[in-house]
């Protein structure tokens, strides 16, 4: 059940995407999450969601995980569309009881799921391109002007490797309590909400436990492969921005400029 | 050369949490000459893990000294010096993996050294194809079988470039099939690559392809020879509550009712030539 997790995960792979200088991947990513709230229109959202297509196409990684991935999310959409429909004013396409659905509110519901869908689905092209070391590596190299307000930048980015790394092996041995627990006449799946979230204390209780002796195996572990901190550390995968990478920029850029245009020039809808 | 000299080493942990078995380690005197490969046995909580742990400066004697080429473990300057000369690969292979991407993770000890990139690439490239492990450099970690990711384990150890490689029951957790892909592994480091190994074990079996057996009990070290000599005292082991190489104790059950069999026989081959001497 729990191996279905998608989001998070990499899938190793030789594309023009997996290419890309992590950073250049890093912050125009980001770029996009931001911009994916400027559009109004359906020129731009239209061409936000082509950019993401061809950039996922370009990416060649398996379409179906990457759906499945999203599932998770669908109750979220559902829940924010029915907000929205409900809620914006505007003019009223029909109604009854004491609800009132409009014009406006429908279109405002279409944006906001187009914009979380293309947020998440270009977080986790991120992800599924680039592997977890190489990303955070790129985290810690993007962030390192913070150094300068005394960030320990090293230091996040060793933590999110690990916790990156031991998602899969906490999914793995969750699976395994809950079989044991199950295996003991445990009930996690009937019952109420509380009824439910009491259930799962049993579970929580020895992941917690396990956890911190893993920790503790692996700062051992660490400390026998003269790990002391960020200081002198080399790096045997070394960045360099090349020709793919300021393609990339130009693309973007050419995007940024597409919806600057078309929120100025096609009429809004929201 | 000695690797490793530990010279009257005495530990105890403090006393809060370990109170009854306050004395870990009571006076324990071992060299161990490059190039050997040392098993180390004794029963649970015999101090066997606790003095591998003296080895790499992971934890200092409180009497005593523990050179390592003769740098004292206690130099804290040459701190990175001893634990990349002494490599250590532990129990549980999901515990001692850092990053998700198996050349990663090898990569991560020699970076940490301040080694050269280039130099990185080929030290990773050679290590794994050391332990048989190139062509799944790309994989996820997580995604490999025990005995893979334990041979990765023992690759990030070689990327450093180690002299002697200590080994704290590696095969504890892992399937028939990867205890003998990494015993297979270990042998082959220390025959081909002339890499001392000291491997903690609880398998007879994998005891008698060392060189020498080291048996401790109580913080003392009660037997030490080859594994002929070591395991021909069955009566001396049982105390100790080991088990001996099953070839071994049916001939020692055999002497017992009186056949005339040798004491030293440690595999099933000799135990197989023995025998058919006898009945033919």
């Amino acid at each position: 059940m729990l191996a279905d997790i998608t989001f998070g995960q990499f899938f190793p792979g030789n594309s023009v995407i997996h290419r890309l200088d992590p950073r250049i991947k890093l912050i125009l990513t980001f770029a996009y999450i931001l911009l994916i709230f400027l559009p109004d229109n359906w020129v731009g959202l239209a061409a936000a969601v082509v950019f993401l297509g061809i950039s996922v196409m370009l990416s060649r990684i398996p379409l179906k995980p990457v759906l499945k991935g999203l599932k998770p999310v669908i109750p979220l959409l559902i829940f924010t569309s029915l907000i929205n429909m409900f809620y914006v004013d505007g003019t009223p396409l029909f109604s009854f009881w004491i609800v009132t659905v409009t014009r406006e509110g429908v279109f405002t519901a279409l944006f906001i799921s187009v914009r979380i869908l293309s947020l998440i689905a270009a977080g986790s092209l991120l992800t599924y391109t680039t592997s977890p070391t190489t990303l955070t590596d790129a985290l810690e190299r993007v962030l390192s002007p913070l150094k300068l307000l005394h960030i320990s930048v090293h230091e996040i980015a060793m933590m999110m490797t690990i916790a990156l790394r031991f998602i899969p092996t906490l999914i793995e041995e969750t699976d395994k309590i809950m079989a044991a627990q199950k295996a003991r006449g445990a009930d996690l799946e009937s019952g109420n909400v509380l009824q439910r979230v009491r259930a799962l204390i049993p579970i929580l209780v020895p992941l917690f436990i396990s956890s911190f002796r893993r920790a503790y195996e692996l700062a051992t572990a660490m400390e026998c492969r003269c790990y002391h901190g960020g200081d002198g550390r080399t790096r045997m995968k070394q960045l360099h921005l090349c020709g793919r990478d300021y393609v990339a920029l130009g693309c973007m850029a050419a995007f940024v400029a597409l919806l600057i245009v078309s929120n100025i020039y096609v009429p809004a809808m929201i | 050369m000695n690797i490793i000299r530990a010279e009257q080493i005495r530990f105890q942990y403090d006393g809060e949490e370990h109170p009854e078995s306050a004395v870990v380690l009571d006076g324990i005197d071992l060299t161990v000459p490059k190039g050997q490969f040392v098993a180390l046995l004794g029963h649970n909580g015999c101090g066997k893990s606790t003095l591998a742990k003296h080895f790499n400066a992971l934890l200092l004697p409180l009497g005593g000294r523990v050179y390592i080429k003769d740098i004292p473990t206690d130099d804290e300057d040459k701190r990175y010096d001893v634990r990349s000369t002494v490599g250590m690969v532990l129990q549980n292979p999901d515990n001692q993996l850092v990053s998700t991407i198996v050349e990663e993770d090898v990569a991560f000890g020699p970076e940490n050294l301040g080694v050269a990139p280039d130099e990185i690439r080929k030290r990773v490239d050679d290590a794994l194809r050391a332990v048989g492990m190139y062509e799944y450099r790309d994989h996820a970690a997580h995604k490999l079988s025990g005995g893979q990711k334990q041979r990765v384990a023992i690759a990030g150890v070689l990327a450093m470039q180690p002299e002697c490689i200590v080994l704290d029951e590696p095969t504890a957790m892992l399937d028939p099939r990867g205890r003998r892909e990494v015993m297979e592994t270990i042998c082959r480091l220390n025959r081909e690559q002339g890499i001392t190994i000291v491997l903690i074990t609880h398998y007879m079996e994998e005891a008698v392809l060392a060189d020498r057996v080291v048996v401790m009990d109580d913080g003392k070290i009660v037997l030490d020879g080859t594994p002929r000599t070591v395991f021909s005292q069955v009566d001396t082991l049982r105390q100790n509550e080991l088990d001996v190489p099953q070839p071994t104790e049916l001939c020692h059950l055999l002497r017992r009712a009186g056949v005339a069999v040798p004491e030293d026989v440690l595999t099933v081959d000799e135990c197989v030539d023995v025998l058919s001497a006898l009945l033919l």
